[in-house]
C-alpha cells in the first residue's frame, strides 16, 4: 500500500518537477562518464575488425542509437498505455518529452548506418530490413510529434497521442517483420550490421556507450518535461510558487 | 594498451577517416545541440510565465 | 448488432450516392496516376511489368486516403457524430459500419478497375486476375487503418496531410503484401502466400481498427 501511495505521490507533477531537476545532473554526469569510458574503450583500446577494417567503429554509436530509437518508442507507448488507463497528467507530458530525442536517435541510426554502408556496401543506402524498418520508426516518431502539435488542447494532444502510440506499437512488429519478409523476397543485403564474434573490448564498449544514450536520453528528456510541465501547471500554484522562487 | 601508434593514424582510421569522423562528428553535435536547445527553450518557458505571472499580479492588485 | 452495422452502411451509401463526383474524382485520381509513370518511366514492356505491382498499389494507397478525411468530419459538422457516441450501442460498431460503406465507395471501385490499368502495364491475365483479388482483400485493411487516423485528426488544422503522416505508414504492410503477391504471380512464384497474409491483415485491421477509432473519437469529442 505504502509504495503505492509513493508512485502517485511522484506522478503528480508538483513533486516530480524539483526530483526531476535534482536528477538531471546525476544522468547527465553518468552520461558523459560512460560515454568516455566508451570512446575510450571503442575509439583507442578496441583491435581493428579483420573483416569491416576501422570502419566497424562506426557500430559504437550506431547499435546503441538504434536500440535508444526502438526503446524511447517502446516506454513512449508504456506512458502512453498508463495515461490512457489511469488519466495520469504525467503520462502525456513524458511521451511529448521523449518523442524528439527518440527521433533524434532514430536520425542518427539512418545518418551513422549509411556512413557505415558506404565503405561496407558501396552503397549509402541499401534497402536492408533493419534501416528501412528504422526510416519507417523516424516516420511514426513525425507522425507522433506532428499530431500532437496539431492539436491545442493539451489533454485531447495526450490521448490522442497515446491512442496512435499503442497503434504504433501494435504495427511496429509487423511492420518489421513485412518489410524483412519483402527484403528476402528481393534478394537484399545481408550483411550484418553487428558480428556476434566481437572481441570482448569491443563488446564492453558498445554496452558502455549504450548506457551512455540512455542516461543521456533520460537527462533531456527529462529537462524537456520540466519545461513542458511549468508550461500546462501554469495556473496552479506550485508552479507560481516556483517561478517566484527562481526569481528570488 | 593503446592500439594506436601515432595520432595521425588514430585520425586517418585505416582509411575510414572520413565515414568515421562523420558519424561520430554528426552524433556528437546532435547530442551537444538537443540539451542546449532544450535548456534555452526551458530558460526561455521561464522568462515568459514569470512576466505572465507578474502582468496577472499586477492587474489583481489594481 | 448486425442491424446497425447494415443501417450505417445504408445511411453512408445513401449519403455518398448523393456525392457521387467524390467516388468519380478519386477514381480518375487512380487512373491518371498510374497512367502518368509509363510516361514518366518509358514505354518498354519488361519495365512495365516490373513496376505495375507497386506502381497500382501505391496509386490505391493515395487514392482511398483522398476519401478519408471525409469519413468522419460531415457527420461531425452537422453534429449527428455527436449523437451516434451518445447513442445507447457501442460506437465501434457504427465505424465497422462506416469502414465497410468507405470501402464500398472506395476500394472496390478500384479493385474493378485495376485489371483495365494493368493491361496498360502488359500484365498477363492471371497476373490480372491476383491484382484484382489482391486489392480487393487488401483494401478494407486501409479503409480499417485509415479510420483510426481520420478519427485522431478530426477537426485538426492541415487535417488532410497530418492524416497521411499518420497512415501511411501504417499501410506499409498491406503494400509489401499486396504488390508482392502480384509480383510472385507475375515471375511464376504464386501469390497465395502473400495473399493469405494480406486477409490476416484485412481480417485483424477490420476487428481491431473499429474500436481504436471509435475510442480516437471519443477522444475528439470530449
Amino acid at each position: 500500500m505504502k509504495d503505492r501511495f509513493n508512485l502517485y505521490r511522484y506522478a503528480s507533477p508538483a513533486t516530480f518537477y524539483p526530483l526531476a531537476g535534482r536528477m538531471i545532473p546525476y544522468f547527465a554526469a553518468l552520461s558523459v562518464l560512460f560515454g568516455l569510458a566508451g570512446l575510450y574503450l571503442g575509439m583507442l583500446v578496441a583491435p581493428t575488425d579483420f573483416q569491416q577494417g576501422e570502419g566497424y567503429r562506426i557500430i559504437f554509436i550506431h547499435v546503441p542509437a538504434s536500440w535508444m530509437s526502438m526503446f524511447i518508442y517502446l516506454v513512449m507507448a508504456f506512458w502512453a498505455a498508463i495515461g490512457l488507463a489511469f488519466n495520469t497528467r504525467l503520462s502525456g507530458m513524458m511521451a511529448q518529452a521523449l518523442a524528439p530525442t527518440g527521433a533524434l536517435m532514430a536520425f542518427l541510426s539512418l545518418w551513422t548506418g549509411a556512413l557505415w554502408g558506404k565503405p561496407m556496401w558501396g552503397a549509402w543506402w541499401v534497402w536492408d530490413a533493419r534501416l528501412t524498418s528504422e526510416l519507417i520508426l523516424l516516420f511514426l516518431y513525425i507522425g507522433f510529434m506532428a499530431l500532437t502539435a496539431a492539436i491545442d488542447d493539451p489533454k485531447r494532444a495526450d490521448k490522442a497521442g497515446g491512442l496512435l502510440l499503442l497503434v504504433g506499437v501494435v504495427n511496429v512488429p509487423i511492420i518489421y517483420f513485412s518489410v524483412k519478409w519483402w527484403n528476402t523476397l528481393h534478394q537484399g543485403s545481408s550483411v550484418n550490421l553487428t558480428k556476434s564474434s566481437m572481441a570482448q573490448t569491443m563488446l564492453w564498449g558498445m554496452l558502455l556507450m549504450a548506457l551512455c544514450f540512455w542516461m543521456y536520453s533520460i537527462a533531456v528528456a527529462l529537462l524537456r518535461a520540466r519545461t513542458i510541465m511549468l508550461e500546462r501547471e501554469r495556473h496552479t500554484d506550485w508552479v507560481k510558487a516556483e517561478l517566484a522562487g527562481v526569481e528570488r | 594498451m593503446i592500439y594506436w601508434n601515432s595520432l595521425s593514424d588514430f585520425l586517418a582510421m585505416g582509411g575510414y577517416g572520413f565515414y568515421v569522423w562523420g558519424s561520430f562528428g554528426v552524433t556528437v553535435l546532435i547530442m551537444a545541440l538537443e540539451p542546449i536547445m532544450a535548456a534555452r527553450t526551458q530558460k526561455l518557458t521561464i522568462a515568459r510565465l514569470k512576466r505572465q505571472l507578474r502582468a496577472e499580479n499586477r492587474n489583481t492588485a489594481e | 448488432m448486425l442491424k446497425i452495422v447494415t443501417a450505417v452502411i445504408g445511411r453512408d451509401l445513401k449519403l455518398a450516392m448523393r456525392r457521387q463526383a467524390d467516388i468519380v474524382s478519386a477514381l480518375f485520381f487512380f487512373i491518371i496516376v498510374v497512367s502518368l509513370f509509363p510516361l514518366g518511366v518509358g514505354p518498354e514492356p519488361d519495365l512495365l511489368r516490373k513496376l505495375a505491382p507497386g506502381v497500382l498499389w501505391v496509386a490505391a494507397l493515395l487514392a482511398t486516403m483522398l476519401s478519408l478525411p471525409r469519413l468522419f468530419a460531415d457527420d461531425h459538422r452537422d453534429g449527428t457524430l455527436e449523437q451516434l457516441a451518445l447513442a445507447p450501442h457501442p460506437l465501434g460498431l457504427v465505424v465497422t459500419g462506416k469502414v465497410i460503406a468507405h470501402w464500398l465507395v472506395s476500394g472496390l471501385p478500384l479493385a474493378l478497375i485495376a485489371p483495365v490499368l494493368g493491361i496498360q502495364f502488359d500484365l498477363s491475365a492471371d497476373a490480372l486476375l491476383v491484382l484484382t483479388g489482391a486489392i480487393l482483400l487488401g483494401t478494407p485493411a486501409l479503409s480499417g487503418i485509415g479510420a483510426i487516423g481520420a478519427a485522431l485528426t478530426l477537426g485538426l488544422r492541415g487535417g488532410g496531410v497530418l492524416l497521411s503522416l499518420l497512415v501511411l505508414p501504417l499501410y506499409i504492410p498491406v503494400l509489401i503484401f499486396g504488390a508482392g503477391a502480384v509480383d510472385a504471380t507475375v515471375t511464376g512464384l504464386g501469390g497465395e502466400g502473400h495473399l493469405s497474409l494480406l486477409a490476416a491483415l484485412t481480417f485483424a485491421s477490420l476487428g481491431f481498427a473499429p474500436w481504436a477509432s471509435a475510442a480516437a473519437l471519443k477522444i475528439a469529442l470530449e
